[in-house]
């Protein structure tokens, strides 16, 4: 990475956790449903970046906002769980092309887009309100968090990738 | 040797991943178990500060309601000033007080009632005596039980929260209950273990027990909203409170004077019992 990415990745680490902490933990649409837009950093992560430290940063990322939100370490689990696996999903997503040549988030077909976004979302959440929970009688309760909150994230961090996403491509 | 190394160097991320997973995963059942105080909470230094600025900003927005409350609880405690006067013209001495419990006011900096284990920080901590076990309520009733002090801050296990058990009872008749949160509603609680006898109506009011040494009896909780009787004979009872749990911003810790005497009577009771 270069010096101009390592102090963008940083801005984007701290703002993305105040903008979660300070703003998004606070909106409770419809008395519970918060969007989890964090994920954004894992999500735009150099895809050509070092893995390890993608683990270790998100797992960071991830205490930061447990620590915020009085979670014990469910933010941290998740985020480094997608951490872990998004080459899966990569490939997954953009197929051959991820292995073979640097593709930009911006420049891939918006279904491939959707796809690698809505995955990373739904894993992310699925294994953060499991653990939230943690409770198996309670599974119903933490899928029906999962499904909307899910929706609300994937709009957002859409949204946010159209909105910002052109300047640099 | 080298196999060895080479298998971490090949695994590195593997073994990164996992033992992260696992710190995590030990965090989380840490925050679940109650009486762990554990530093990844927002009673610290960052925490705190961060929510403390935020709540500097937003506190104007509920200015309104606040004054209202307050001059409500004014003229309540002034009609109780003058009731008691009726019985005793004498001076009370307020420096030298027996009153088993004290009061301590602090403000609310982030509060949160969406997940199923929420928790509330404050902006009083252990250096203005706030310990851990202190009851917490607001004019108008239960909130929870502080769970974790820093120097500056405090986090307080919501009623709002699956691990939390208060024990509670009916205003009329002392039938006592434990009270617990289904994560349903964030206005509603589950009063359980209620037996069959008692007499329930529909609008009858739940106070605290005072069967532990946390909060004084007679706290209001809140109105008995539904009730069904359970397979084993007792009733559950949903429970409207009168906090609106979605909007605290003074709260009061309450600190019992005598706590330790009680606690240590029933510990010498146990022992002498085994």
């Amino acid at each position: 990475m270069q010096n101009s990415e390592i102090i963008q990745n940083i801005i984007r680490f701290i703002g993305l956790a105040l903008l979660q902490v300070l703003v998004l933990n606070h909106i409770n649409f419809l008395g519970y449903i918060n969007p989890y837009m964090y994920v954004l950093f894992v999500l735009i992560f150099p895809f050509t970046g070092n893995r390890t430290l993608l683990i270790f940063l998100g797992f960071l990322l991830g205490l930061t906002i447990d620590m915020f939100s009085d979670t014990g370490g469910v933010h941290a689990a998740a985020t480094v769980f997608i951490a872990y696996i998004r080459p899966v999903l990569l490939k997954f997503a953009f197929g051959i092309s991820y292995e073979y040549n640097v593709i930009k988030l911006n420049q891939v077909p918006i279904n491939e887009r959707l796809l690698y976004i809505s995955g990373m979302v739904i894993i992310h959440h699925l294994v953060l309100f499991l653990l939230e929970t943690f409770n198996i009688s309670h599974i119903l309760l933490a899928l029906r968090s999962t499904l909307f909150s899910s929706i609300f994230s994937i709009l957002l961090i859409f949204c946010v990738l159209v909105l910002f996403g052109r300047k640099r491509s | 040797m080298q196999h060895i190394l080479f298998f971490f160097i090949r695994n590195k991320n593997f073994l990164l991943f996992f033992a992260l997973f696992l710190i995590a995963i030990s965090f989380t059942i840490q925050s679940n178990s109650y009486h762990t105080s554990s530093f990844v909470s927002s009673a610290n230094f960052l925490g705190g500060g961060v929510y403390s600025a935020r709540s500097s900003v937003t506190d104007y927005f509920g200015l309104e309601t606040e004054n209202q409350k307050l001059t409500e609880e004014n003229t309540y405690l002034r009609s109780q000033i003058t009731q008691l006067q009726r019985f005793s013209e004498a001076k009370i001495d307020t420096t030298i007080t027996n009153a088993p419990f004290y009061f301590k006011a602090a403000k609310v900096i982030n509060n949160n009632y969406t997940q199923s284990k929420n928790n509330i920080t404050i902006n009083k901590g252990s250096r203005d005596s706030i310990v851990i076990d202190q009851g917490v309520i607001t004019t108008q009733g239960l909130v929870g039980i502080v769970n974790n002090t820093s120097g500056g801050y405090a986090t307080i296990q919501s009623i709002l929260n699956t691990n939390s058990e208060i024990n509670a009872k009916l205003k009329k008749d002392s039938h006592f209950g434990t009270l617990v949160w289904d994560t349903r509603d964030p206005n509603v609680v589950q009063l359980r273990q209620i037996p069959r006898l008692a007499p329930l109506v529909v609008g009858d009011t739940i106070v605290t027990g005072g069967k532990s040494t946390i909060f004084p009896e007679g706290i209001l909780i809140g109105t008995i909203k539904d009730f069904v009787l359970t397979d084993d004979d007792s009733y559950v009872v949903d429970v409207h409170l009168f906090n609106d749990m979605t909007n605290l911003k003074q709260v009061y810790i309450i600190k019992p004077t005598q706590a330790t005497e009680i606690l240590n009577l029933e510990a010498a009771t146990e022992d002498a019992e085994q």
